[in-house]
């Protein structure tokens, strides 16, 4: 008789700031259907070190007062977030949770009105950049996923010789695209440059994007682009 | 005291509000109007005398919260009531 492969359940806290409402769904995602713990953490909360990820869920932390995810960006939770994604812990953000993390400086840029001035809610296509890193190491490089986006501020900003940088570190994970994996003008729904709609770290543990990987998890929503993400994730974290 | 802190996008930046009042105001006729850019007023009350501590605390407190150096640029005003008050 071979023993069972053990494959630990990993731990993940999913943060709620007074204004968050893609918790419940994230805690879903990576709870129900991914198989995994997965717990609410409070924004008062400081003590993650029970935790393997942290997720930052989309929705309008503190009104999106003056700017979105300006004041979260205090939120006593985030000083811990940037103590655990010092020591290497995954950290997503997604929608809101990106520009907590962009405000937060734990990733480069800004995100900005969308170019249209509108909230713009619907499926995009974007091209997967790079499959090393360990959000994305089920999906190969080059495929091309379907992920709704719901958004007013998603146009991604970064003065010219940082972009420049962030290309050449080749931290742009995820670029809106046609069905095709073509990067054109048409396809960019906010005005980002480049039409990034996803980066990370140069660390590559912390994870932004505009796009809603959540919200394809369940195979009963479509397609379940969203949960190659979470079960690289999760497949990183056990190997390490 | 008060201050008011003047939060403008920096000049490289596309601003799609401006543009968007730009069309209008040009559409009404006032053709003369080249630009539009919008920003954003903050006005603070506060709770001191001593100016010199106050400008370094406002620029402070401007760079860490009020703006995104990333991508706006701030004035500050500070106008002391006592001055103008009490005659």
């Amino acid at each position: 008789m071979t023993e069972p492969e053990t494959i630990e359940t990993t731990r993940w806290g999913v943060v709620i700031f007074p204004g968050s409402n893609c918790d419940k769904d994230a805690l879903d995602a990576v709870g129900r259907i991914c198989g995994q713990k997965a717990t609410p953490v409070w924004h008062r909360d400081i003590d993650l070190e029970e935790f393997d990820g942290i997720i930052l869920p989309g929705g309008f932390s503190y009104g999106d007062y003056l700017r979105a995810g300006a004041i979260a960006r205090f939120a006593e939770v985030m000083e811990s977030v940037i103590e655990f994604a010092g020591h290497g812990g995954l950290v997503i953000g997604i929608c809101n949770g990106f520009q907590v993390l962009a405000e937060t400086r734990l990733l480069p840029g800004a995100l900005m009105r969308n170019k249209d001035l509108r909230f713009i809610c619907r499926e995009v296509n974007l091209r997967v950049e790079r499959s090393d890193t360990p959000f994305t190491n089920m999906i190969e490089t080059g495929r091309v996923i379907k992920l709704p986006i719901a958004h007013n501020e998603g146009s991604f900003y970064l003065p010219p010789k940082q972009l420049e940088e962030l290309e050449s570190n080749r931290q742009v994970l995820f670029r809106y695209c046609d069905p095709n994996g073509n990067i054109t003008a048409e396809s960019n729904p906010n005005g980002s440059l480049n039409n990034i709609a996803g980066i990370v770290n140069r660390q590559g543990n912390v994870l932004g994007m505009m796009p809603h990987p959540e919200r394809r998890c369940d195979p009963l929503l479509g397609d379940p682009d969203g949960f190659d993400l979470f079960g690289s994730a999760i497949d990183y974290i056990n190997r390490n | 005291m008060k201050a008011r802190v003047s939060v403008r996008l920096k000049p490289a930046i596309l601003d799609p509000q401006g543009k968007a009042v730009l069309n209008s105001l040009q559409q009404l006729g006032y053709d003369e109007v080249t630009s539009v850019r919008i920003g954003k007023l903050i006005e603070l009350e506060l709770d001191s005398h001593d100016s010199g501590d106050m400008e370094q605390r406002l620029e402070e407190l401007s760079r860490r919260l009020l703006t995104n150096p990333l991508m706006e640029t701030f004035d500050i005003e500070l106008e002391d009531d006592d001055r103008t008050g009490d005659h």
